[in-house]
Parts: structure tokens; C-alpha cells; sequence
């Protein structure tokens, strides 16, 4: 792994100032990672987006929320390269919804809070789905309990859940933290509480099967920890369906969010989402079809370069692949 | 693993009982209504009567008990009474009378079975009348999704990064993060209103008695069979391909080819086989879903499902059909997570559970 | 009820069937569309729209509302009157003679038992019956003859029309239903799956929540009728499927109220397979204002209750000019298109009963700025106006509903134009709409500021609907948070005119006295803000012939009279 350091006698006097650093594992994961294309394309969206929903209010500063009736249905610019009498203003450069919203702005305020509460619910979920799994497949004392567990979570019926999730926390939140933050803490709480089920399941049938291999009995032959055993050994090799599985799982975040306020679980009605643009312009899908296009767009690329960072990264960490 | 099998079975009974107990808390402390729907004409006293009508007033453990013994004890005979009389299966067995129907004109003790606060009958018939179209479409989807899944993944990972591994990743991908809501109504717009090749409202009634009625049943599945195909497609192909992706470059695989083995049955025998514990764990908690039916699909080209029925249940806060259909969604999961874990141990004898 | 009128309209209605009269099943198979699925098929134990009018192809009331409101008689022989005698002069008896040789769809005769025993039906004390307010007041009910019904009212009736009249209270068959009265209605499945009716259609097999098919019924009493040999009346979906399915894709005859926005309707009916239909009832949609004060610091027991007046609500000048910066047009214009109209009033139907109040219809940004001006909020520096440290913040609240978060939008938008802040909140109807005192989510408990819903009255007589603002009927906790008076409004004067009109008797005089009620709701006091009179939008396919949209009644009131356009 590491390259020997060249060694003369006047640097053995002298503290050795280390002039080729040691390769660590990392910079191994680096340039492989760099190898890859679509993983470099994918983080490199993701940097974008991210950056855009986070500072594009700076350069485009049209309110999000702001209605002007007078200008509402405007087609985006670019459609008056094929149709020279569409309504189409550069003020409104992707045109404006049915009460004449900007959609530019829209997307831009929209995607922060899919963004924020895609990945915060996708994180929560994985930790809660890994921890549950984890435990379960490896102390074989708390498989019984906490499948079980998964078992009644997994039989819940979703909505009565959120009812009374609302019921219970929405005040409290909204006395701490306003209505819009404590919004998304509950939305990301019940994102998170109800859909770690299935990453606690795959993590645990993986653990099961690896727990029984080589390489994890000669660990505990050698004195490993059972803590150790599980960071060291067992979780990078499952690795590969947990980022699967947290791909999936920003998608259906960022939609089911958009679910929850219809159920009126979900941020104020004039509050932009990703999930909430594209369901407020299925009904118009024939006449403006850009409307369903644009956050559609938005979130499918957000996925897809979430998968390819991941395709990379999986690829980056896996020695058998790396340096080939 | 039989005694595991059988543990598991007889410890299932006071899982399920449990959570039986913590739907029904839940649904009790959930607020709702059963008139919600009631329009705002209706005086409230009158409303109040409606809901004394229902039996809403009685205590908690109660409506429990009661819930439990019509579950458990009337339902069953219901259903031997059915299969001894009418089944074909059963026909012959000498019929057998242990329920008594309540009715208008029935004097006398009898058997009260569950009854939806909707529709003031049995919930367990409306759900046997919801199953074929259930099975129908949300199973078929199911089906023909695993069908084309299994293969795409197992070939992405083989040739990762070939052209089929990244137009099978751009589908899938692009697939899975456009909801239902948008993909169905994209359908009936091309299909239904443009082209005008199949019709978009699911009708329950058809019965397939002969070659045309079965053409005219496949027209009116293709599209919601579509939709959901192409979620199950996507998450499953893409499980299958990061597990094979895994275990390709494993010692054993290497050791397989050494040993002369062909292509077909290295990748195909021991790869796929260690592959699959994660795509069976998937798989397995796909098929109560099929039960608690696709709600959104359903809604959308009105197959009028079990996922349906749900959901109409539970806006207008129809409790004893909401418990029953959850408790049964319940039971599935339960088995079919042990057919998972029994299905561990087949593909990795390693596995021990005891 | 104006007599001549009622005449007329019966007249009117026989003399607009169609023409070339075809005879019964010649036109083939017809398809309805709901987008809410029916339940059951017995209105007594079901208020919801969707089964009442389901239903209404099965079974008929005595009489039926027409498209404009009047009277009509279906099984009665006529409407009675005071003055044709079957109304007494002092108003507490009313006398209805069934049409002769009548049968059920089940051949069996149709008698004046089967009417009292409706009411016996529906006045069981354990019978939870949806429809028990069409039958109050009613003291006994007496059969002199096999064609007479006596109803005797325990005190003077103005509108003695409750009982028998309209989709809610058909005649069910008394054979069928005898043995499911009170704790036993039920256990009768068949009978509330499959009623025996007297109208055009009888049940072949019904779905719940799903699909019902039907066939003509063989004894229905005009030989000619229906045209349709067979109908499919499919339930579920969603608005927008049922539009296209009639309008564009045309699989379907007829479909109900479309709830969409008329942009999204004009786009379906430019598929030309079917067009909208539009009619006007008393659906208004309304901003409440909540004269108690909501807020969570308050103990459970005074919050939103008459103990605590709204900080700046319980402000007759705040309440004007929330009302002012609205543009009702606009709303009309965004949200219903050709099904709503601006209006004022509370009452907007009929005639009658609709007062001439127009002073809302014209935006007054301006105004209202200077009316809050003038009253001592002034603005400050984030914007919001304040006095004496109250500041004017609003929640605003309704049900889940594209349109109406479309106009929860603008009317924000308008209200901080005049310094008002405002924050948005839209909850399941299931849940706003249910009574459960636990919620507090529910529009009767009224934890926010403002709330917008839309509510009607049954029927043509409003004396009902304006009852509901009676002082002491505001939801409470100690009536569970029942109760129909969602603004806790109390005004002895408005009291006292409805005793008076509780006693009036003359049309003219109910009518003024109405109108005054509806005054003071809306434009002297402005706890009630109405935005749009809400008609409800219908579509029917172009070889679907003979439709009559009525939103007095059921919809299929007139479904005996469709015919297919060939």
C-alpha cells in the first residue's frame, strides 16, 4: 500500500519531513472514483443543483410565491422558436404557472425543500434501517424482537400514522421552530420513521449470510470486537444494496413528500416542492407540458446522479476493483 | 429449519395478536370521523344518533373484543361453511351450517360477522369481490416487473457499463423517480384520449369466458399493468445488479472459472445463487404490497382494488374495514418474511437460525 | 311554494320529453360515471351524496324539486297546497295521494303503508337515520285509505315539505324492509344492496364502492319509459378520469360534478365527444371569521370559545376589510369559470330569499387600507400592521382541494397588500370535515383564524340554514365541539328575528325576514365573507339525450326521460 520512503542518513538525523506523503486508502478511492465517468457527471450535477437551489434566489430574485394574475400561463421562451405568437416573456424565462407564478423561481425555491428533505429523510432513514439491520443480523438475540418490530412497523397503515403524528407534534414543532421548519422536521420524522423497513430487512439477510463467512471467523479469531467486526468487516460489505437502497430512497422522498401535503400533512399550500410543481401540472400536462417536464426533469436527474455517484463510489471503495 | 419453520409459525399467532392491538389503539387515537362524509346539511344531533348507531360510544377493549371474536371465530366458519357448501374444492365434504346469518327475518341468537360502517355488510366480502382485479392487475404487474427485472439486472452487472447496463440504468432510474400520478395519466393521454387503442377505466364487471373477452381483458390491464411494472422493474433490477456486481469479482467466482466451468453456469448458478438474498428480501416484502394494492394506480384508471378500497375506507374513517384489510396486510407480512428467511437458508446453507 | 309555479313546472316537465317517443329498452346500454363510489343504496342510512343519488334510480319520493326549485309531483298524484287542500290552514297537516296503480319493480302494489312505514323506517330511535331532520316535527302519520298519507306536525310547518319531498326521502318497499327497523337496518345487506323501488332502473347487481349494473324496470309506470334497457353506474376514480372519459375519450355517457378548474375542463372539451352542462343551487363558498380567539396559549376550555373574543377578528372594521381586498371575480375567473358567480350573499337561491347585496363585488385595496388606516392598525416595519401590540397575523385554513389552495393563494397575496400577515394551512377533508372532538384539525373546533369551506341548505327553504347562527349553538367543549354556529356568532336581534320567521307563514313576509337574517351575516357585520356561488359542472356525452341538470334534487332526477341521440 504505502510507497517506501526513500531513506538517506541525513534525513535519519533530522525528523523526517515527509515529502511523498503515505497513499492512504483514500486517495486510492479518489483516483478511482475520478476514473469514473458518469460518477464525476453525476457529482458534478448534484454540486450544481445543490449550489443553484442554494444560491439561486441571490441571482434570480423574483419571489417564488409572488402571483401575478396578468401574467399567468406564460409559455417558457424557448417556445417561440416553433411557435412565433405563444405567450412567452423574458421575464418569465420558464414561463409562469395558472396564477402566474415564476416557474424559474419556482423550481429554484422548490428544489431547496425537496432537496433538504430528500436527502434528511434518505439519511435518517438509512441510519435507522442500517442500526435496526445491522443489530438484528449479528446478535442473534435481537433478530426475534427486532423483526418483530419491522413486522408491526411494516403493518401500520400510513395515514391514520400521520394523523396522529400531526395531532401530537405539529403544535409543539410550531411553537419551536415556525411553521416551516417544524413542517419539515415532522415530514422528515415520518418520512424516516415509516420507510427504514426495507433497508433494515436486506442489510440483516446480507448480514445473516456474511456473519457465517471466512473472513468474519478469522476476525473474531483474532480477537476483533463485535464492534469491530461490524464496522470493519461487515458494513462495507453491504455496502452495495444500502446505496441501492438510498438512491431509491431520495426518490421516494422527495415524491412522498409531495404525497403528504396532499394528505395535508405537508408544508403550506403555497410553499414550492419538487413533488408538489409536478403534481399541481398533471391535469395540464397536454397544454404545458413544460410544467410537468421541468420538475420531473429535476428530480429524475437528481436521482440518476445520485445513482451514478454511488456506482462510482461502490466501485472506488471495492479493492478487488480499484487500480484496475 | 423445519423446527425453525414451526417456531416461527406458532410464535407468529401472539405477534399478529399484538399487532392487531397496536392498529387498533392507533386507529382509535388517529382523529376521524365516520361522517365526514355525511354532507353539512345533516344536523349535527342527527349525525350524533348515526354514530351511536355504529356502536361508537362502546369502550375501547369492547369494540377490541368484539373485533377479535368476529375475526377469529365467526369468520372462519363463514369460510368453512362456504367451502364445504359451494367450493369445488371442498364440495363434497358433507355441508356444513356452523354460522348463523343475522338478517331481517332471522329470529333468535345469531352471528354478527364484521360489518363496514360504509356499506353496512360484511368487509370480507367486499374483499373477495376485490381480489380478482387485484390479482389482475397489481399481481400481474408484479409478476411481469420480476419477470423483466431479474434478467436486466443479472445483465447489467455482467457487462457493467456496456450500453445496455447504462440505458437499462437511465430507464430504470428515471422509472422509478416519476410518481404514478404522472405516469399514469401520460398513459391514458397517449394511449386513451390520442390514440384511442385502450380503454382507461378499469371495468370490474368483464368476465373472460372466451378469446375476445380475454383480448378485451388484456386491453383494459396493459396500462395500469404498465405503470406499476415499471417501479417493481426498476427497484428490482437495480437490487439484482449491485448484488451480482458484488459477487462477481468474489474468489469463488474465479475458482468456478478455473475449474472450466462454463460462463452460462458460473453466472448463472453460483453467482445468481449468492446473489439473491437481497432481491429475495425485496421481493418478499413486495408481495403484501400486492395485497394493500397501488393506491394511486388504482385511483387512476379506477380499477377499484383492494388499494382502493383502502383508502375510500380510510377517508371516511370506516373503522372495521380499515382494521381487517391492515390486519390481513399484516398477516402477509408476517409470512412471507418468514418464506424470506426460510429462503436464506436454501440459497445460503451457512444461514442458521437456530 | 308558489302554486302557479308549481303547476307550471310540472306542466313544463311533461311537455319537454322528448318527442319521438322510442319505447322501453330500445336505446340500448347507457354508462354513469362518479367519481365517488356509491356504498349502499339506501339513502336512510347513508347521507352522502353519492349513494342519495345512486339511489334515486331506484327508488322515488313522493315528489321531486325540479331544475329551477319547484315542486313536482312523481308518486304523488299532486303537490299539495294550502290552496288545493292538501296543506290545512293552520299548517300542521299535510295530505298526499299516491298516483293510481302504482306497482313496485317487484309487481306487488304500491300502497300508503309503504309511505308510513318509510317514516317508521327512518324515525326508529336505533335506527341512525341520515335523513331523520326531513322527518322532524312529525307527530303521526296516518293511512285512511290505501292511496292517503296524513302527516300531522307536532306545530305549524311553513314548509311542510321535509317528509316524502326530494332525493333524500324516497319510499322504500315496506315487505322488504319490515324486518330491519332500528338496531336491525344493517344486517339487512340484500335489501340495502338491492332495494325494490318504483323507479326507471332496478339493481341487477351492485359492487359497493365500485359499480352497479342495472336494467330497465318492467313495471315502471309510463310504459315508454326508460329508453335504456340496461345502465352501468361505475364509481371511483377521479374527477379528472371521469371528465375524460366522457368529453375525451367518450367510453362514458354522463359524468357528475366536475370538480376541476375550467381551464382543465375547456382543454377536455375540446375532445368534442361529450359537452359541460352548468346549473346554480345554494353551494356558497365562504370565508368564516372566528369572532373567538384561537390561540394555543389559551387553556383547552376558553380557547376558541365565546369566553375569549378574537384579539382583532371580534374588529367590525378588520372583518370589512378582509373582506374589501377581495376580488371575487378573479376567484370565479381562476377557480370555477361557467359553474360560479361572485356573490355577497350567504343565500344566493332562490330569488326569493336572495337579497340584492352587490357592495362586495368590486375590489377596494385601497379602501380597505384606508378603513384599517382609520381605525388605528397602523403598519409596521416588517410590513404587518399593528395596535397596541396586537399584531394582524391570520391562519387561514381549509380543506385539501387544488382550487381552493389556488385561492387560499391569492386572497394571501391580497391580505398582505393591505398589511395583513397571513400563513396558509390546508388539511385531509376527511378529517376537517369530521366531528371528532379529539382533532383540532376540525372546522367545527376553528383553532385558526379564518377558515373557507362551502356549505348549502337542502331543498328551497333556507330557514334551516339560517338557524345555524343561533346564539348558543357555536361548537363548544361542553357539546363536544358540536354545533353548527362556526363563527360563534351572537346577536339577541338576529335571535329574534328567527323566532319570527320560525312563525311566519306568508311567503313574501319569509322572504324579507330571510334576507334580513342573510344581512346581517354578511353585509352589516361581515362574519360571514362569501366569495363564490358555487353551480356544479356536469358532463354528458353528445348522443346522451334528455339531461336536465337540477341541483335542487338528484342529479339522475330525470334519467327515466334520457334517451340516445341517433
Amino acid at each position: 500500500m504505502t510507497d517506501p520512503m526513500p531513506q538517506t542518513p541525513l534525513n535519519a538525523l533530522q525528523e523526517p519531513e515527509i515529502t511523498q506523503p503515505a497513499r492512504s486508502q483514500w486517495r486510492d478511492v479518489w483516483d478511482q472514483f475520478k476514473h469514473h465517468k458518469g460518477a464525476l457527471m453525476g457529482g458534478g450535477f448534484l454540486i450544481f443543483i445543490t449550489l443553484a437551489v442554494l444560491f439561486g434566489d441571490l441571482i434570480w430574485q423574483i419571489d417564488p410565491k409572488k402571483l401575478d394574475i396578468r401574467n399567468k400561463d406564460v409559455r417558457p421562451i424557448y417556445t417561440a422558436i416553433w411557435e412565433s405568437d405563444a405567450k412567452v416573456s423574458w421575464a418569465n424565462p420558464l414561463g409562469t404557472d395558472n396564477l402566474g407564478r415564476d416557474q424559474l423561481a419556482q423550481v429554484l425555491a422548490g428544489g431547496r425543500a425537496s432537496m433538504a428533505v430528500g436527502w434528511a429523510a434518505m439519511i435518517l432513514t438509512m441510519l435507522i434501517g442500517t442500526t435496526i439491520g445491522v443489530l438484528a443480523g449479528f446478535f442473534r438475540r435481537l433478530d426475534g424482537p427486532l423483526m418483530r418490530f419491522t413486522d408491526l412497523v411494516l403493518s401500520l397503515p400510513i395515514l391514520p400514522l400521520l394523523l396522529v403524528a400531526v395531532t401530537l407534534f405539529r403544535q409543539p414543532l410550531r411553537a419551536n421552530f415556525g411553521p416551516e421548519m417544524g413542517m419539515f422536521i415532522l415530514i422528515v420524522g415520518v418520512i424516516g420513521v415509516t420507510s427504514w423497513m426495507q433497508a433494515a430487512r436486506i442489510v440483516r439477510g446480507d448480514i445473516l449470510a456474511l456473519k457465517e463467512r471466512e473472513f468474519v471467523l478469522a476476525a473474531r479469531a483474532a480477537g476483533t470486537t463485535s464492534r469491530g467486526i461490524i464496522f470493519r468487516h461487515l458494513l462495507p460489505n453491504v455496502l452495495s444494496p444500502l446505496m441501492v437502497s438510498a438512491t431509491l430512497g431520495l426518490a421516494t422522498a422527495i415524491i412522498t413528500e409531495s404525497a403528504l401535503s396532499f394528505l395535508g400533512v405537508g408544508f403550506p399550500s403555497d410553499f414550492p416542492t419538487w413533488g408538489k410543481m409536478l403534481a399541481d401540472a398533471v391535469p395540464r400536462m397536454q397544454e404545458y407540458p413544460e410544467r410537468v417536464m421541468l420538475p420531473g426533469m429535476m428530480i429524475s436527474l437528481t436521482v440518476l446522479s445520485v445513482n451514478y455517484l454511488g456506482d462510482g463510489l461502490r466501485d472506488a471503495l471495492d479493492p478487488r476493483i480499484r487500480g484496475r | 429449519m423445519l423446527t425453525f419453520s414451526i417456531r416461527r409459525l406458532v410464535l407468529s399467532v401472539p405477534t399478529l395478536l399484538f399487532i392487531a392491538l397496536v392498529i387498533f389503539l392507533l386507529l382509535q387515537l388517529a382523529p376521524g370521523d365516520p361522517m365526514a362524509q355525511v354532507p353539512l346539511t345533516v344536523p349535527p344531533e342527527v349525525k350524533q344518533k348515526m354514530r351511536e348507531a355504529l356502536g361508537l360510544g362502546q369502550p375501547i377493549h369492547v369494540q377490541f373484543w368484539k373485533w377479535l371474536v368476529q375475526m377469529f371465530w365467526i369468520e372462519p366458519q363463514v369460510f368453512i361453511d362456504w367451502l364445504t357448501n359451494k367450493s369445488a374444492l371442498f364440495g363434497w365434504l358433507p355441508d356444513t351450517d356452523l354460522y348463523t346469518a343475522c338478517g331481517g327475518a332471522v329470529e333468535g341468537p345469531c352471528d354478527l360477522r364484521v360489518i363496514s360502517w360504509q356499506t353496512r355488510s360484511p368487509v370480507m366480502d367486499i374483499v373477495v369481490q376485490r381480489l380478482p382485479q387485484t390479482l389482475w392487475v397489481v399481481g400481474m404487474a408484479y409478476v411481469v416487473g420480476i419477470l423483466i427485472a431479474i434478467p436486466i439486472g443479472i445483465y447489467s452487472a455482467y457487462r457493467q457499463y456496456s450500453v445496455f447496463d447504462q440505458a437499462g440504468t437511465f430507464i430504470t432510474m428515471i422509472g422509478f423517480s416519476i410518481p404514478p400520478f404522472f405516469t399514469g395519466p401520460l398513459l391514458i393521454v397517449i394511449f386513451s384520449v390520442q390514440l384511442g387503442w385502450f380503454p382507461f377505466i378499469y371495468d370490474t364487471t368483464h368476465v373472460v369466458e372466451d378469446w375476445d373477452s380475454f383480448v378485451f381483458q388484456l386491453r383494459q390491464m396493459l396500462m395500469p399493468v404498465m405503470v406499476l411494472a415499471l417501479q417493481t422493474t426498476a427497484q428490482i433490477s437495480r437490487f439484482m445488479r449491485a448484488s451480482m456486481l458484488d459477487n462477481l469479482n468474489q474468489d469463488y467466482v474465479r475458482t468456478a472459472r478455473a475449474k472450466g466451468l462454463s460462463e452460462a453456469v458460473v453466472v448463472m448458478i453460483h453467482v445468481l445463487r449468492n446473489s439473491m438474498i437481497p432481491v429475495v428480501t425485496v421481493i418478499a416484502l413486495g408481495v403484501p404490497a400486492i395485497f394493500g394494492g397501488a393506491i394511486i394506480t388504482e385511483v387512476v384508471f379506477s380499477v377499484n382494488g383492494i388499494g382502493q378500497l383502502l383508502i375510500t375506507a380510510l377517508f371516511a374513517n370506516d373503522l372495521p374495514m380499515v382494521m381487517t384489510i391492515t390486519f390481513m396486510f399484516a398477516v402477509l407480512i408476517v409470512f412471507f418474511n418468514l418464506i424470506a428467511d426460510i429462503l436464506y437458508g436454501l440459497l445460503d446453507p451457512r444461514i442458521r437460525y437456530d | 311554494m308558489k302554486v302557479k309555479a308549481t303547476l307550471l313546472g310540472a306542466a313544463a316537465a311533461f311537455a319537454l320529453a322528448p318527442a319521438a317517443m322510442a319505447e322501453r329498452g330500445s336505446d340500448g346500454h347507457v354508462n354513469i360515471i362518479y367519481w365517488q363510489a356509491p356504498s349502499i343504496l339506501n339513502p336512510y342510512l347513508s347521507g352522502g351524496t353519492k349513494d342519495i343519488e345512486s339511489a334515486s334510480l331506484v327508488i322515488e319520493p313522493l315528489g321531486r324539486y325540479d331544475e329551477n326549485g319547484n315542486l313536482v309531483p312523481y308518486l304523488a298524484a299532486e303537490i299539495p297546497t294550502v290552496e288545493n287542500g292538501g296543506v290545512s290552514e293552520d299548517l300542521k297537516t299535510i295530505t298526499w295521494n299516491l298516483k293510481d296503480g302504482l306497482l313496485w319493480s317487484d309487481g306487488s302494489p304500491v300502497t300508503s303503508a309503504d309511505v308510513a312505514f318509510t317514516a317508521e323506517y327512518c324515525m326508529h330511535p336505533e335506527g341512525g337515520c341520515a335523513q331523520l331532520a326531513k322527518f322532524d316535527g312529525v307527530e303521526s302519520i296516518e293511512t285512511p285509505d290505501d292511496l292517503t298519507v296524513v302527516v300531522n306536525f307536532k306545530e305549524p310547518k311553513p314548509n311542510p315539505y321535509g317528509p316524502f319531498m326530494g332525493g333524500q326521502s324516497p319510499i322504500i318497499q315496506k315487505a322488504q324492509f319490515e324486518n330491519c327497523l332500528g338496531a336491525k337496518a344493517p344486517e339487512c345487506t340484500d335489501a340495502n344492496f338491492g332495494p325494490i323501488g318504483t323507479g326507471p332502473f332496478v339493481v341487477d347487481e351492485f359492487k359497493p364502492n365500485d359499480v352497479i349494473a342495472m336494467s330497465a324496470n318492467p313495471n315502471y309506470r309510463d310504459p315508454d319509459k326508460p329508453a335504456f334497457a340496461t345502465l352501468t353506474f361505475k364509481g371511483g376514480g377521479d374527477a379528472t378520469g371521469a371528465g375524460r372519459a366522457v368529453l375525451e375519450t367518450g367510453e362514458f355517457d354522463y359524468a357528475w360534478n366536475l370538480q376541476l378548474a375550467p381551464d382543465v375542463i375547456a382543454k377536455m372539451a375540446e375532445g368534442g365527444k361529450g359537452k359541460t352542462i352548468a346549473a346554480f343551487g345554494t353551494l356558497v363558498e365562504r370565508i368564516e371569521m372566528n369572532l373567538t380567539d384561537p390561540s394555543p396559549d389559551l387553556p383547552a376550555d376558553v380557547r376558541a370559545t365565546r369566553k375569549a373574543p378574537h384579539p382583532f377578528l371580534s374588529e367590525l372594521a378588520v372583518r370589512k376589510a378582509l373582506s374589501m381586498a377581495i376580488d371575487r371575480e378573479l376567484l370565479v375567473e381562476i377557480g370555477y369559470g361557467q359553474a360560479g358567480r361572485p356573490t355577497c350573499n350567504l343565500v344566493p337561491a332562490p330569488e326569493m330569499f336572495a337579497s340584492d347585496n352587490t357592495d362586495c363585488l368590486t375590489q377596494d385595496i385601497e379602501g380597505a387600507k384606508a378603513l384599517l388606516e382609520e381605525a388605528g392598525w397602523t403598519v409596521g416595519s416588517d410590513g404587518v400592521r399593528s395596535k397596541d401590540g396586537v399584531r394582524l397575523s391570520i391562519l387561514y385554513q381549509t380543506s385539501t382541494n387544488a382550487v381552493r389552495q389556488d385561492f387560499q393563494a391569492l386572497i394571501k397575496q391580497w391580505w398582505e397588500e393591505i398589511g395583513v400577515e397571513t400563513e396558509l394551512r390546508n388539511i385531509n377533508a376527511s378529517v376537517f370535515f369530521g366531528g371528532d372532538p379529539g382533532s383540532p384539525d376540525t372546522f367545527q373546533k376553528f383553532y385558526a383564524d379564518v377558515e373557507m369551506y362551502a356549505n348549502n341548505f337542502d331543498g328551497t327553504d333556507p330557514q334551516a340554514y339560517l338557524s345555524m347562527y343561533r346564539c348558543g349553538n357555536e361548537p363548544k367543549p361542553s357539546s363536544q365541539w358540536q354545533g353548527e354556529n362556526i363563527n360563534r356568532f351572537c346577536d339577541p336581534e338576529y335571535d329574534a328575528l328567527l323566532d319570527e320567521l320560525s312563525q311566519t307563514g306568508v311567503l313574501e313576509e319569509r322572504g324579507r325576514i330571510a334576507k334580513k337574517l342573510n344581512e346581517m351575516l354578511t353585509k352589516e357585520s361581515y362574519t360571514i365573507v362569501p366569495l363564490v356561488d358555487r353551480g356544479r359542472v356536469s358532463a354528458h356525452s353528445n348522443t346522451l339525450g334528455g339531461v336536465v341538470l337540477n341541483t335542487w334534487d338528484s342529479e339522475l332526477w330525470n334519467v327515466a326521460d334520457w334517451y340516445r341521440i341517433k
